[in-house]
C-alpha cells in the first residue's frame, strides 16, 4: 500500500512540476474559458437576474470545454519518447499511475475554476441568493466528475487514429448527468429558489460509481494490445 | 445453420407485412387521438427491442473483458447468478410501484440470465466482439427510429416536438453514448478495438441508471405504460402490438445474424490478407 502511494505522489509530483514548468495546459486552458466567457457574453446580455439563471450553465460548459484542452495532453504527453510503453512494462501498479494522473487534472481544473470565478462574478454581476457555501461541494464533486471520466476516456482516445476529436465525443455523453447536477445545482443555489441537496447527492452518487469503474478497468485499458 | 438465413428471412418478411396490415388496419382507432395513435406499434416494439440489444450488447461486452482470465471469469458467472437470485427474492419481498408485477421482474431477472450464459455458450473471443457490434448497430438503427417516431407522433398529440422529459432524455443520451461507441470503433485500429470498446459500453451501461434519476423530478408528459396490471389497453390492440413486437424482434434478429456473419466474414478476409503478405511480401501491394 505504501508503494501504491509513493508510486502515485511520486508520478503526481512529476506531472504538477512538469506543469509548473511549462504551463502548457493551464495557459491554453485559461485563455480558452477566458474566450468563452467573452463569446457569451457578448451573445447574451442579461440582467441581474437572467444571468442567474444562466450563469450555472455558462460557467460549467466553459469549464468543461477548458478541461478537455488539459485530459487531452493527459496522456499525449506520455506518447513522447515511448514514456507510455515504459509505464506499460514497469512493475508499477497501473491504478496508480492513472490516480495520480486524475488528481493532477483534478489540480489543474480547480486552479482554472479559482481564476475564472472572479472573471465571471465580474462580468455577469452574480451574488447567491441561496447558501454559497454549497458551491463549494458542487465545484469539488462535478471537477472530480469531468476529471476521472475524462482521465479515463482520454487513455481510450489516445488509441484511436483521431485523438483530440475523440475525447470529446466520448466524454460529453457519459458526462451528461454530471454536467446537469453541476448546472442544476449551481443554478438553484444562484437563484436560491430551490434546494441544490439532491444534485449534490447525484454527484456523489456519479463520482464513486465512475471512480470504481475507471479503477477497474483500467489496467485492462492500459495494456489493451 | 446458413441454409435456415433465407427461411428465417421469409418468414420475418411475412410477419412484417401482416403485422402491417394489422396496425394500419385491423387495429381498432383510438377514440382520442385518432389514426395518429398507430404510430404506437412502431414505437413501442423498437424502444424495447433497441434496450433489448443494448442489453445484449452490454453483456457481450463484459464477457469479453472478464474472459481474459479464467478466475474474473468464474467470478462473473456467479456474480450473474447471484444477481438472478437476488433480483426473484427482491421481486417478491420488496413492495414494487404499482403496475409492476413481482413475476414479470422476476422471469425478466431469470431471461437475463439465461441470455448470458447463451452467449457465453455460443460466442467467445473474436467472435462475441463481432455480436457486441452487430447488437449495437442494430441497436442503434432502432434507437434511430423510437427517437423519429416519437416527436411524430407528439407533434399532434402534444403540440411540441421534444421535452426534457425522463423517457425521452435518457432514451437520448443511450443513443448519444451508443453513437460515439461506433465511432470509437470506427477509429481505433487493431486489437484493442474490442478491448476499449467493451469498457466504454460498460461505461456507458453504468451511465444509464443516473441519467435516469438525474431527470426523475422533471415534469413528465410521456404516457405511462398500458400494459399490465394497471393498463387500460384495449385487448385487440394488445394484441396487435406483441404481434408488431415478435416481427421487429425478428427482423433485428436477421438484421443482427446478417451483420454478424459479415463481421465474421470481413475478419477472416483481413487476417487471410495479413497471411498471405507475410508468406510473400512481393504480391501485396
Amino acid at each position: 500500500m505504501s508503494l501504491f502511494r509513493s508510486i502515485t505522489a511520486t508520478s503526481l509530483a512529476k506531472d504538477v512540476r512538469l506543469e509548473w514548468r511549462s504551463k502548457d495546459a493551464i495557459n491554453s486552458m485559461l485563455f480558452f474559458a477566458l474566450l468563452v466567457v467573452v463569446v457569451f457574453s457578448f451573445s447574451f446580455d442579461p440582467n441581474a437576474e437572467e444571468s442567474r439563471q444562466i450563469a450555472g450553465g455558462l460557467v460549467w460548459v466553459a469549464v468543461l470545454f477548458a478541461a478537455v484542452v488539459a485530459l487531452n495532453q493527459t496522456w499525449t504527453r506520455e506518447l513522447r519518447n515511448h514514456v507510455l510503453d515504459a509505464y506499460r512494462v514497469s512493475p508499477a501498479p497501473a491504478n496508480s499511475l492513472f490516480l495520480s494522473k486524475a488528481l493532477g487534472n483534478f489540480i489543474f481544473v480547480c486552479v482554472l475554476e479559482a481564476l475564472m470565478t472572479p472573471l465571471f462574478i465580474l462580468f455577469y454581476n452574480l451574488r447567491a441568493l441561496g447558501p454559497g457555501w454549497q458551491l463549494i461541494p458542487i465545484a469539488v464533486l462535478g471537477t472530480w466528475a469531468i476529471v476521472v471520466n475524462g482521465t479515463f476516456f482520454a487513455a481510450l482516445s489516445v488509441r484511436t487514429r483521431a485523438r483530440e476529436i475523440m475525447l470529446p465525443l466520448l466524454l460529453f455523453p457519459i458526462s451528461i448527468p454530471a454536467l446537469l447536477g453541476m448546472v442544476e445545482g449551481t443554478t438553484a443555489i444562484l437563484s436560491g429558489q430551490y434546494s441544490a441537496r439532491f444534485w449534490i447527492a447525484l454527484l456523489i452518487a456519479y463520482d464513486v460509481v465512475f471512480t470504481i469503474a475507471s479503477l477497474f478497468l483500467f489496467e485492462t485499458v492500459l495494456h489493451a494490445e | 445453420m446458413k441454409r435456415f438465413f433465407p427461411i428465417f428471412g421469409a418468414i420475418t418478411s411475412a410477419l412484417l407485412a401482416f403485422a402491417l396490415y394489422e396496425a394500419l388496419i385491423a387495429a381498432p382507432t383510438e377514440q382520442t387521438m385518432g389514426n395518429v395513435q398507430r404510430i404506437f406499434y412502431y414505437h413501442v416494439p423498437s424502444a424495447w427491442t433497441a434496450f433489448l440489444l443494448f442489453s445484449l450488447n452490454f453483456m457481450a461486452s463484459v464477457q469479453y473483458l472478464v474472459r481474459r482470465n479464467r478466475s474474473s471469469d468464474r467470478l462473473a458467472n456467479w456474480i450473474v447468478i447471484a444477481l438472478g437470485v437476488i433480483t426473484c427474492i427482491v421481486a417478491f419481498v420488496v413492495k414494487l410501484p404499482d403496475g409492476i408485477e413481482p413475476s414479470s421482474v422476476a422471469s425478466t431477472g431469470i431471461a437475463a440470465v439465461g441470455i448470458y450464459f447463451l452467449i457465453r455458450k455460443y460466442f467467445a473471443g473474436d467472435k462475441l466482439d463481432a455480436f457486441a457490434v452487430s447488437t449495437a448497430e442494430v441497436g442503434v438503427v432502432f434507437c434511430t427510429v423510437v427517437l423519429v417516431t416519437g416527436p411524430l407522433w407528439a407533434r399532434p398529440v402534444w403540440g411540441i416536438w421534444w421535452t426534457w422529459d425522463i423517457r425521452l432524455t435518457t432514451t437520448f443520451v443511450l443513443w448519444l453514448i451508443y453513437v460515439s461507441y461506433l465511432l470509437l470503433r470506427r477509429f481505433s485500429n487493431g486489437s484493442q478495438t474490442a478491448v476499449i470498446a467493451s469498457a466504454l459500453a460498460i461505461f456507458g451501461a453504468l451511465d444509464v441508471p443516473l441519467v435516469y434519476f438525474s431527470i426523475w423530478f422533471f415534469p413528465t408528459q410521456h404516457p405511462q405504460p398500458v400494459i399490465g396490471d394497471g393498463g387500460s389497453i384495449d385487448p385487440r390492440m394488445l394484441r396487435v402490438l406483441l404481434l408488431n413486437w415478435v416481427a421487429f424482434l425478428c427482423f433485428a434478429l436477421l438484421l443482427c445474424w446478417a451483420r454478424y456473419r459479415l463481421e465474421v466474414l470481413r475478419r477472416e478476409v483481413d487476417e487471410t490478407l495479413a497471411l498471405e503478405s507475410l508468406l510473400d511480401p512481393r504480391s501485396s501491394r
